[in-house]
């Protein structure tokens, strides 16, 4: 018994600490205040598809890992504050194209968010066939797929870009172009294919388009190429400054877009506090008022639950979004079920005539096997919805799956301690009337 | 248990319903699921145009632009919201300018989805579904291996896959019959719903099942399996009618005072919620009932 009475006080202070950790952190902005979701926040989502068709199969996630970080540095440069950058794989079992997800908080100007990556420029070396120099292009204007053949050569080996002049005396050789030094990797790659080539045209594709082909004089080591084109000196200059903060691996599409205002966002998260807290106290009522005893023991015990969890949602940490919410607050009805579950089983053991003590114990284990089959039932579906799961369903997945682990404890284990602790005697007409339900005097 | 097929008429009464409603009407899927685009915007509260002046403001963008059927709902006291195809960066400024001429607005949400990303949540939502459902009757017929008597478990198991059908049909025959009268659209948080009903669907199966399972086991005992099945009940039923009401009572704070955005969600799950419940009584234990009955006939 004293053992008991003293894990009950335990539990309590330390639920009393994790309450205080989350009232004092809330709102501080600092490292442990929730993580809102863009839904409830407000700002932006953009998805891009990356078309990968045309890099080896093995340097697909090197080239997606290099995307990620263009795209991050860029966003970055901007100032937004915390975007979360994102790959993903699309298809129905995750095997299709690959995605760039970016989340930008507090941005609701998708203008200049789609701008913002939208100048990052797709750089590629692609060799000229023998025998296709006349005919690169095709009528239209745009290159002959036909005509070139990949180096794996692109803007991901980049490491920084500078205006130059050219240094000849006509006026053509003084015009503006742009100096690029690979990094080491991709100088090995550069000299490779340059001494494989002598002779053959080397074509530099800026966003898919040719912006020159000139001919291999020679092996090139070092890892510094020249772009020469029509340029200006500001166009030369903007496309060094855009190279410098990163140039894509591989080409780009915007599939989707969603903004939210942050009044929508603000009273969405506001509805869904509300909702919770009301949802809580009429669910404690009836608790109280149907299992009284029981039911108070209970309703501590998801009390402990929910501080519980938005303490791990604080520690993880998970960004919560409305359907994230919406699964907590299923999570708790889950919680209740426990309880409920447990609350009649113990009726059942104290009307077959038991000592509220064994009836406790009794109970407890009798309702065990009901809980812990449904939440395993749970547990299942929570996987393959986090595993299967977009964005949306993925949030729910979690806090759900979270939940289940979460409530199984404070369901078997606090409720059964306090009960116990409280060392009611079932006997006495005062505990009987605390240990019977519904409308039983 | 002396009335089984009897009891069985209600749930199947029900189920023929939502098919009829399905079929007839069919679901309407919302954007994020087929592909298209979403765009409110709200007007100061003091030059709120009406749905009218709305609508003729953006009809002959909507030609130019060539965006098909425009949508257009009064949102909130102040504010509209435009569905139609997937847009652009600027063929929404090019939107948001016509509806500006009415007066100036803000816009509170816009989201745009390619088809292909809406066929392929579509897809991954229905396969999850599908996935979900077959591990947990595979987890049900493991947990009640020891259960051959008089019905085998995997029985249970099948019992539990029909209960589930059920419980799942009823929510989705009741968008259909919303979407045909009040233009309800099913979402992916439509998906997200009908997932955790399959798992509160078990779950309250699983309840009555286990108290089953407890019952055959204890010696002592002479009952047929009917009684056996008809005292489970109504041992767990108080269990039942308790927790759906609390789950219940938790959903409608949602429903009525929640973000708008999972009013539709709640709706499905308090739907779903009684559903299950009543179908763990009902559906599930008659059937089972009904199948030993059927079996004893046949032996």
């Amino acid at each position: 018994m004293f053992a008991l009475r003293y894990s009950a006080v335990i539990i309590l202070i330390v639920a009393a600490a994790l309450g205080f950790f989350i009232w004092h952190t809330t709102g501080a902005g600092g490292r442990f205040d929730f993580k809102l979701g863009l839904d409830l926040s407000g700002g932006t989502e953009l998805a891009y598809s990356a078309d990968t068709s045309k890099v080896p199969a093995s340097q697909i996630q090197d080239s997606l890992a290099s995307l990620q970080t263009v795209i991050e540095r860029r966003i970055n440069a901007f100032g937004v504050s915390e975007p979360q950058v994102q790959t993903a794989q699309g298809g129905a079992l995750g095997t299709g194209q690959y995605r760039l997800i970016i989340d930008l908080p507090g941005v609701t100007n998708v203008d200049q968010a789609i701008a913002m990556i939208g100048q990052t420029p797709l750089l590629e070396f692609k060799l000229v066939k023998p025998g296709f120099e006349s005919s690169t292009t095709l009528p239209d204007g745009s290159p002959n797929p036909l005509a070139f053949t990949d180096t794996g050569l692109t803007g991901e080996y980049l490491s920084s870009a500078a205006l130059q002049f050219g240094n000849g005396s006509s006026a053509l050789a003084t015009a503006p172009l742009v100096q690029i030094n690979f990094n080491s990797q991709g100088a090995a790659l550069f000299s490779q294919i340059t001494g494989n080539n002598v002779g053959h045209e080397l074509a530099i594709f800026l966003d898919g388009q040719v912006i020159s082909a000139p001919v291999i004089q020679q092996k090139i080591d070092g890892g510094t190429a020249v772009i020469s084109g029509n340029f200006t000196a500001e166009s030369a200059k903007s496309l060094a400054d855009n190279l410098n903060l990163g140039a894509l691996p591989v080409p780009i599409t915007l599939v989707s877009t969603q903004t939210i205002g942050p009044t929508l966002g603000e009273q969405a998260t506001h509805a869904g506090v509300v909702a919770g807290i009301i949802g809580f106290i009429a669910l404690s009522i009836f608790l109280i008022l149907w299992y009284r005893l029981p039911g108070v023991v209970a309703v501590v015990s998801l009390i402990i639950y929910s501080i519980l969890m938005l303490t791990i949602f604080k520690l993880i940490p998970v960004v919560l979004t409305a359907a994230g919410l919406a699964g907590f607050i299923l999570s708790v009805g889950l919680a209740v079920d426990a309880n409920i579950l447990i609350a009649e089983r113990m009726k059942e053991e104290l009307a077959a005539g038991k000592k509220a003590d064994a009836a406790i114990r009794e109970g407890f284990a009798r309702a065990w096997l009901a809980i812990r089959d449904s939440n395993i039932a749970h547990l299942i579906a929570s996987v393959i919805l986090f595993w299967l799961g977009t964005s949306i369903i993925k949030g729910f997945a979690l806090v759900f799956g979270l939940g289940v682990l979460v409530s199984m404890f404070s369901a078997i284990t606090i409720s059964r301690t306090f009960l116990l602790a409280l060392g009611v005697n079932a006997e006495g007409p005062v505990g009987r009337f605390l240990m019977r339900s519904g409308l039983n005097k | 248990m002396k009335h089984e097929k009897r009891l069985l008429l209600v749930p199947a009464v029900i189920s023929l319903l939502a098919v009829i409603m399905l079929l007839l009407w069919g679901l309407k899927p919302g954007i994020d699921l087929t592909g298209g685009s979403l765009l409110q915007v709200s007007y100061q509260t003091t030059g709120v145009p009406s749905i009218a002046q709305v609508q003729s403001a953006v009809a002959p963008a909507a030609a130019s632009l060539k965006l098909g059927e425009v949508r257009v709902q009064p949102t909130g006291t102040n504010g509209y919201t435009l569905t139609e195809r997937a847009l652009t960066n600027d063929e929404k400024n090019s939107l948001e300018q016509t509806l500006g001429t009415l007066g100036p607005i803000h816009e509170d949400e816009f989201t745009s989805v390619s088809p292909t990303i809406g066929q392929e949540l579509l897809n991954k939502g229905l396969i999850a579904l599908g996935l979900v459902a077959v591990c947990i009757i595979l987890f049900i017929a493991f947990a009640f291996r020891k259960v051959s008597k008089p019905v085998a478990s995997w029985k249970y198991g099948i019992v539990a896959i029909i209960t589930l059908v059920h419980d799942i049909l009823i929510p989705t025959g009741l968008f259909a019959l919303l979407g045909h009268v009040a233009g309800a659209e099913v979402d992916s948080l439509f998906i997200v719903a009908l997932l955790t009903l399959l798992g509160v669907s078990i779950n309250n199966t699983i309840v009555v099942f286990d108290r089953i399972r407890e019952n055959l086991g204890a010696v002592g005992r002479k009952e047929t399996f009917d009684e056996t099945v008809g005292r489970s009940i109504m041992q767990t039923l108080a269990r039942s009618i308790n927790t759906s009401l609390t789950v219940v009572i938790v959903l409608a704070a949602l429903y009525f005072v929640g973000p708008a955005s999972t009013q539709d969600f709640a709706l499905t799950l308090i739907v779903g919620m009684i559903a299950g419940t009543y179908s763990s009584i009902f559906l599930a234990s008659p059937l089972l009932v009904a199948w030993e009955k059927w079996q004893r006939r046949n032996s």
